[in-house]
């Protein structure tokens, strides 16, 4: 019959979703308009950072030691990347491929050290591996020096203690990709006569590669973030220069001059990542097939797993949160004044004013994104917003310094125009520029938690509200928000924690006298008052948990499930 | 296609009379050409409906009466107000009723809210009258406080033609609205969506993959390929008079033959099919119940031909007959007519049937008495084409 007539069968979603998925025409400029605006201003910082670093291009002011701090951030990232690799490719092997005791709890408690910021897990390896520590003391005892122990608290510490608090993201990732990769592929392998070994480098490995890659690229980002922690272990990286360099100086164009080169290092790391992932995505199709069966672990092999997976976790999360709660409880026995000072409650109400507000700035930017986007649809609005999500990428000194320039600028030319007041007033007499910069970094999360919401909504839904008359604010109110309540309120939770966590921007833009918790945790611990910096520790350790439990939800809901398939 | 239709200008005296019009249209999505140059009048309170294959086009051409896209070019006009063209009017403010495929009702308001929605800026009582009212248009009055969710599909895509229709729209556009709907319940609610667009006089344009469902609803039916409407017409015209080899194919089972000059006209294998000679070439639409299929005996006539196949399709049997050229027909016979594989039977043409002739990918006229060479293929009542 009609050969040359293809018939008209909706195929399973696939065609018609991308026809239903386009969206209103460009039709509405003002909201293209407030979608770029948003962009725009989130990435004044990272402009004025470049800006000033040209403009300031003929002094070169950097530090005499640049070349080595250069190279310790180099080594850094390269020992931080080995140990996350091991730690979350190898336990990611661990509890996908192999059944041992306590396997199944082990798969979700092993991402709990992304609770533990690095800044308390450091000080607990400072405490612990310190020359006055019961392992120098065992050591020096029994081989009569301390050595390695030593190490521990001295450089080593450094790339330690990040890759135990860094190393789920890349467990994470991984484990995704070996579920997603499944038993056909696995099979396949052996049934070609390779050991389990050659199966697991030769065909899972390469094939978990792209998650892999962006697994480390998160890590590397995070360690070039941070210039906290590593001060602990007296490591110095280009941002601890960064961060010296301000504070030593407040001259803007050197300062600026090192945030181009943690920029370009975080350049270099997001070009790793391209390079590594080989522009394949192995892992779009696995998502279906049932994860492969694990094998069964006998005799002392199971229990050498066990212990395996149980001492990073041990390391990573549990012994330091109980040794926290015991300095927390003795030093509140021994002076329960402690409590009551007037320090833990500022600290805490300054953390959580912070919190929220940082949070209902993010949301209601997130918010205002995402309905823009729909409201247009055009490309220009979807890059701007996607545009947003690069601050996560960013490490936080050069916003820090971005925040910082930007504001001095407004400052000048607020003055410029006779309204009183100089040279930063706004930026250092104030909370704003922290606020700004908190913005700049945790839009993207609060625009991911409220854009995945957004896509459960069906365009047709946003497209009948159009068509029963809604203005766009009314389908806003009445459509948009109470459909992503959901997201919304994840949101509001992720970013609020995030900024409690916050360190380095704190301590780069808060204003003389204001202290956060995470900032009198990092200060007392810096005195070795760790006794009492256990109490705050532990607040932020807990509230840190509240993410990972989201994290762990979403992971296990896209992953796929043992089915059992006729 | 080829123009030749006339087309009623909108801005004319009439044009009070056409709900919706579009002039020379067109949309593309990068290369793709979507919709290309078209021209489309819709009357008030008739029922349009577009098919053709995916990707033809139909959807995009609703999505640029609803204001959910921008036309590259040209205007299209509903009720005497230009939406799109020189002007550009937002969906919201169009006055037009849109019913989706998944019925994209708001799942976090009841049916009655939902229906309320579009009847912002009216009191309250007034929206209550209304919502009882085109609630008992669809027969669901009783689910006034249900959520989407508690409803069954059917109901839910009555709902959202009563939400529809609730604020009295110059035009309802649907699109695919039934094809979610298990086939059992499929036939009640086109009829109970029809008695509704009908019984509130609504202008409708539906958009479908479902020859049957376009046959049955539209007062007009449009097919279209390749972002242009091949034919525009009555559903027995577009059925029964295909002005192209695509539309014959798409609307339905046909097969071809080609036809010789004779001394009394054109014939095919079947015989006889016109009595006019003036064209060679000529190739006959044959639909399957178009053809009869008798077995031997004194009196009978007709192309011998085998039984090649049979297919029990419950109220017919479709019998594939092969011919003496090798050539293979098809023909639905009634229930209780099964001939076996390798029966030899007589086909023919069923008594009272015109068939369609083609040349090469178009039409030929219908009319045995007065051939015509440009080949118009409406007559010049119904819509417009391009």
């Amino acid at each position: 019959m009609s050969a040359e007539v293809e018939t008209d069968r909706p195929v399973a979603g696939s065609g018609r979703r991308s026809r239903a998925a386009r969206l209103p025409g460009s039709g509405r400029p003002a909201w293209s308009a407030l979608v770029v605006v948003i962009a725009l201003l989130v990435s004044v910082p990272v402009v004025s950072v470049l800006v000033q670093a040209v403009a300031s291009a003929g002094d070169l002011a950097l530090p005499s030691d640049l070349l080595e701090m250069v190279l310790t951030t180099v080594a850094l990232l390269a020992l931080v990347g080995l140990g996350t690799s091991v730690l979350g490719v190898g336990l990611a092997w661990l509890v996908t491929a192999y059944d041992f005791p306590g396997r199944r709890l082990f798969s979700w408690m092993l991402v709990l050290p992304l609770a533990m910021p690095a800044y308390v897990l450091g000080f607990l390896f400072l405490s612990t591996f310190g020359p006055a520590g019961g392992p120098a003391r065992a050591s020096r005892s029994v081989f009569g020096g301390s050595g390695v122990v030593e190490l521990l608290s001295g450089w080593m510490g450094a790339p330690v203690v990040l890759s135990l608090t860094l190393y789920p993201y890349v467990y994470l990732l991984a484990r995704a990709a070996f579920r997603g990769q499944g038993q056909v592929t696995w099979d396949a392998a052996r049934m070609l006569g390779a050991t389990p070994w050659r199966a697991f480098r030769q065909v899972l490995l390469p094939l978990a590669r792209p998650a892999l890659a962006g697994g480390l690229a998160v890590v590397m980002m995070e360690t070039l973030t941070d210039f906290a922690t590593v001060q602990y272990f007296g490591v110095r990286t280009v941002s601890v220069g960064v961060y010296l360099t301000w504070k030593g100086t407040f001259d803007f164009a050197s300062a600026a001059q090192l945030s181009v080169l943690v920029l370009a290092f975080a350049v270099m790391v997001l070009t790793g990542e391209r390079l590594l992932r080989g522009g394949a995505r192995y892992d779009a199709r696995g998502s279906h097939r049932p994860p492969a069966a694990p094998t069964r672990l006998t005799g002392a092999g199971r229990w050498w797993a066990f212990a395996a997976a149980a001492s990073v976790l041990a390391v990573g999360f549990v012994l330091p949160v109980l040794r926290l709660v015991w300095w927390a409880v003795t030093a509140t026995l021994a002076d329960s004044s402690s409590l009551s000072t007037g320090r833990f409650a500022t600290n805490l109400a300054n953390s959580a004013v912070m919190a929220a507000l940082a949070a209902l700035a993010c949301v209601t930017l997130a918010l205002l994104l995402t309905h823009g986007v729909r409201m247009t649809g055009g490309r220009l609005a979807r890059g701007a917003a996607q545009l947003t999500t690069f601050g996560y990428a960013v490490p936080g000194a050069v916003i820090g310094i971005g925040v910082l320039v930007s504001f001095a600028a407004l400052d000048r030319s607020l003055e410029a125009l006779g309204v009183p007041g100089g040279t930063g007033l706004v930026v250092t007499g104030s909370v704003i520029g922290l606020l700004a910069s908190y913005v700049v970094r945790f839009l993207a999360p609060a625009y991911q938690a409220v854009d995945a919401s957004f896509t459960t909504i069906s365009p047709s839904v946003t497209n009948s509200a159009f068509s029963l008359g809604a203005s766009p604010m009314r389908v806003l109110r009445r459509v948009h928000l109470p459909l992503s309540r959901s997201g919304i309120a994840v949101a509001l939770v992720l970013v609020a924690v995030d900024a409690v966590k916050e360190l380095p921007l704190v301590l780069l833009l808060r204003p003389f006298g204001f202290t956060t918790v995470s900032v009198w945790v990092y200060e007392l611990a810096n005195e070795n008052f760790w006794e009492q910096a256990a109490l705050p520790a532990l607040l932020i350790v807990a509230l840190a948990i509240v993410p990972v439990f989201f994290l762990v939800r979403q992971v296990r809901l896209a992953e796929p499930h043992r089915q059992v398939t006729s | 296609m080829t123009g030749a239709a006339t087309v009623r200008p909108a801005t004319s005296g009439t044009a009070t009379a056409s709900a919706v019009t579009l002039r020379g249209v067109s949309k593309s999505y990068g290369d793709t050409l979507a919709v290309s140059d078209l021209d489309l009048t819709v009357q008030r309170g008739e029922i349009v409906a577009l098919i053709g294959p995916s990707g033809c086009g139909k959807s995009t051409l609703l999505r640029l009466v609803a204001g959910l896209e921008r036309p590259d070019a040209g205007s299209v006009t509903v009720g005497d107000r230009v939406v799109a063209g020189p002007e550009w009017v937002p969906p919201e403010r169009r006055r037009i009723g849109l019913v989706f495929q998944e019925h994209a009702l708001f799942p976090h308001l009841t049916v009655a809210d939902n229906i309320r929605f579009g009847l912002d800026g009216r009191s309250r009582s007034e929206q209550d009258a209304r919502v009882r009212e085109v609630l008992e248009l669809v027969h669901l009055a009783h689910v006034v406080d249900r959520y989407p969710h508690e409803l069954s599909g059917g109901e839910q895509q009555r709902v959202a033609l009563a939400r529809a229709l609730a604020p009295r729209p110059e035009v309802v556009l649907l699109d695919e609205p039934f094809s979610s709907l298990d086939e059992s319940l499929r036939a009640r609610v086109r009829a109970d969506t029809v008695e509704a667009l009908h019984a509130t006089g609504t202008t409708a344009i539906l958009v479908t993959h479902d020859q049957t469902e376009a046959l049955s609803i539209g007062d007009h039916v449009g097919v279209m390929r390749a972002g242009v409407v091949e034919q525009w017409g009555r559903p027995v015209e577009v059925f029964e008079r295909p002005v192209s080899r695509f539309v014959a194919s798409f609307m339905g089972d046909a097969d071809f033959l080609p036809t010789s000059v004779t001394d009394s006209g054109l014939a095919c294998e079947l015989g006889l099919v016109t009595i006019r000679k003036d064209v060679a070439d000529a190739e006959v639409v044959v639909r399957p119940h178009e053809v009869s299929l008798r077995l031997p005996g004194p009196g009978v006539t007709g192309a011998a031909a085998v039984v090649d196949r049979v297919e029990y399709q419950g109220p017919f049997i479709l019998h594939t007959v092969r011919l003496a050229s090798g050539r293979t027909i098809r023909s639905w016979q009634p229930h209780s007519v099964r001939y076996p594989v390798g029966t030899e039977v007589l086909a023919s043409i069923a008594p009272g049937i015109v068939p369609s002739l083609l040349s090469g990918e178009t039409a030929l006229t219908h009319s045995p008495t007065q051939p015509d060479p440009t080949a118009t293929p409406l007559p010049p009542d119904v819509g417009s084409v391009h």
